[in-house]
């Protein structure tokens, strides 16, 4: 028989995958461009939103929606950056902050305005609703597979970033982003793709979210604090200090929730507020 | 000789005359902020709000037009200042003025406690912090509901006769009065402080907070000093709006707060004193007309406005004026 901590440590781990999947995208591309961009989570509910139209009104198979979930938050990322983003590059923080938070705003209210502001339910299969009972202890399937993904996603990236000549032209960027435009990268080119990418993963995120935390308006501005946590606590441009900044805060989320209610999130943002004071540029930051 | 020295001693003083000197333009503005009295007198509670609204604009402008600290958190103190008033109200003592300059300095002196972490940051660090602790704040009020009420809000608020005298009437004429009295003092010190060799520092710190120690300006200390008066003057604007309307939600800590606050003030155009009060104007009156048809759809509106500012408008709509006229005196 198993203490029910353990069950707590799955429940966050699981739930930190999902902060991991949402947040991994805006750390590499801060780290390569320094663009704040808080409109990050309305891409991923903007996958949440593809999802629960295509599952819920179409008829469709939720393993076959992921992809286009991904697909449509990736897309609609190229389009805000090659038509507003790319300008402010150079621009301030406050500039950048203004330009996605009113994105970010703007996105909420169509939301609403298309949605309604009621949770979004999904209809999952039943196969997905089950549990697998283990040494006295039940484990959600669903918590099971997000994690399966979220780990398979992670090897993947780190692949992907260690092993090929993009993810080289990448961390070049990220380390030193004049050095490598000296170097002839096209860094312009590479950060529209790693945007894309990173936008896409967020869409993703959103649409495993829905069965863990909901789906309405205000995601966009709830999780975006989640993902600036897990940013700046792993560091920018750090897939590792993102996946161990997820997964700690995932856990002290749930564990909080559990064992001290009372508190609500007053925890979380204590603990953010300290990290900073005490490494400004992340746990696992360069910079 | 003697002339020459003369004169290189006393241009940086009259440079700074000539910057405090009052333009026309401006007592024409004052002045009309008294028109309301006569031309619209059933609007005067939203005339209330507008200056309160401006003076917590202004009180951004300070730290973020001037002295360039980009804060996502000023309602922090806007909410301290407005749950002290209305707490200070609630156990007893009704007093406005008193109770205004209490939240002044409880926000003040949390300005100055924090300001200490925030002179060390810069860049997304200092987003984040001040991010961070305006949600530890709401997050604290809301789980402190035996002393704010909680979701539900500050109940029971109730501000005595302004010395002595004016009832706070229906109809906000003492309202308006009073918190047009406050915006128009405070601004004046606003004004002497930005137009001081103190306010000259503020603004090479936001150009370079790295290079003005070496000019013997202390960025560190200047930025403790006025993000501590910023502080207190968002706590006096939030013991406004408590006293005035008599109520406190949750609402006034919250995020959505703070970027309002930034929407005004950018629209207005940030880093000039009129900035704020004209960004204020403008936001309230819109978002008095568009949300009476649609209020969950006014977000969309803010939104567009961010956007469209950023992009079109880099220097709010002051700065869009001040260049046609420029422009125009070319010419």
């Amino acid at each position: 028989m198993l203490p029910p901590i353990f069950g707590v440590l799955f429940d966050g781990f699981a739930y930190g995958m999902l902060l991991f999947l949402l947040s991994v995208g805006q750390s590499v591309t801060l780290g390569m461009m320094n663009f704040i961009n808080l409109a990050h989570c309305s891409f991923a509910m903007l996958g949440g939103y593809v999802t629960v139209l295509l599952v819920n009104r179409y008829g469709w198979p939720f393993f076959a929606a992921l992809p286009i979930a991904f697909l449509a938050a990736a897309l609609a990322s190229v389009a805000f950056e090659r038509t507003l983003y790319r300008r402010l590059y150079r621009a301030s923080d406050l500039d950048q902050v203004l330009l996605t938070i009113g994105i970010t705003f703007i996105s909420v209210a169509a939301a609403a305005y298309i949605f309604t502001t009621a949770q979004q339910p999904l209809q999952l299969p039943a196969y997905l609703r089950g549990s697998l009972s283990f040494m006295g202890l039940d484990f959600a399937v669903y918590r099971l597979i997000l994690i399966g993904i979220a780990l398979a996603i992670t090897a993947l990236l780190v692949a992907c970033l260690e092993y090929t000549r993009f993810g080289a032209k990448i961390r070049a960027a990220v380390d030193n982003e004049r050095m490598a435009r000296g170097l002839g990268i096209d860094v312009d080119r590479a950060f529209a793709l790693t945007f894309a990418l990173g936008s896409g993963l967020a869409g993703l995120g959103g649409a495993l979210a829905i069965e863990i935390v909901g789906l309405d308006p205000s995601f966009a501005f709830t999780y975006l604090v989640y993902v600036l946590i897990v940013v700046s606590v792993g560091g920018l441009g750090s897939i590792g200090g993102s996946f161990a900044a997820a997964a700690v805060l995932g856990i002290s989320d749930i564990a909080g929730k559990y064992y001290v209610p009372q508190l609500g999130a007053f925890l979380i943002y204590l603990v953010m507020v300290g990290l900073l004071m005490w490494r400004p540029a992340g746990l696992f930051g360069k910079r | 000789m003697a002339s020459a020295v003369a004169t290189t001693a006393s241009s940086p003083q009259a440079y700074l005359r000539s910057l405090a000197r009052w333009k026309p333009i401006e007592i024409a503005f004052w002045l009309a902020t008294l028109l309301p009295f006569a031309l619209v007198p059933n609007y005067l509670s939203l005339a209330s709000q507008i200056a309160i609204a401006g003076l917590f604009a202004l009180s951004l402008d300070l730290i973020l037009g001037y002295a360039g600290i980009v804060s996502l958190g000023h309602a922090a103190f806007f909410g301290i200042g407005a749950y002290t008033a209305g707490i200070i109200s609630k156990y007893g003592w009704g007093e406005p003025i008193s109770g205004l300059m209490a939240s002044a300095a409880l926000a003040g002196l949390v300005g100055w406690t924090t300001s200490f972490i925030i002179a060390r940051f810069r860049h997304l660090a200092l987003i984040m912090l001040t991010l961070g602790f305006g949600l530890l704040l709401a997050e604290l009020a809301n789980s402190m509901s035996w002393l704010t009420g909680g979701v539900d809000g500050l109940q029971g608020i109730h501000t005595w006769d302004l010395l002595g005298l004016f009832h706070f009437d229906l109809y906000g004429f003492t309202a308006y009065a009073y918190s047009l009295t406050v915006l128009f003092i405070l601004f004046i010190v606003a004004r002497r402080l930005i137009n001081s060799p103190f306010g000259l520092a503020l603004r090479g710190i936001r150009e370079n907070w790295i290079r003005m120690p070496a000019i013997g300006a202390p960025s560190r200390a200047h930025i403790r000093a006025i993000y501590t008066i910023a502080a207190a003057m968002a706590g006096t604007a939030g013991a406004l709006l408590a006293q005035t309307t008599e109520t406190v939600s949750l609402d006034s800590l919250s995020f959505e707060r703070s970027a309002e606050l930034l929407v005004m003030l950018v629209l207005g155009g940030a880093g000039r004193l009129y900035g704020g009060l004209v960004g204020a104007i403008i936001f309230m009156v819109a978002r008095d007309q568009f949300s009476g048809t649609t209020p969950q759809y006014w977000y969309f509106w803010i939104g567009v406005l961010l956007v469209a500012v950023v992009t079109l408008l880099p220097n709010g709509i002051l700065g869009g004026l001040s260049n046609i006229a420029a422009r125009w005196r070319k010419t």
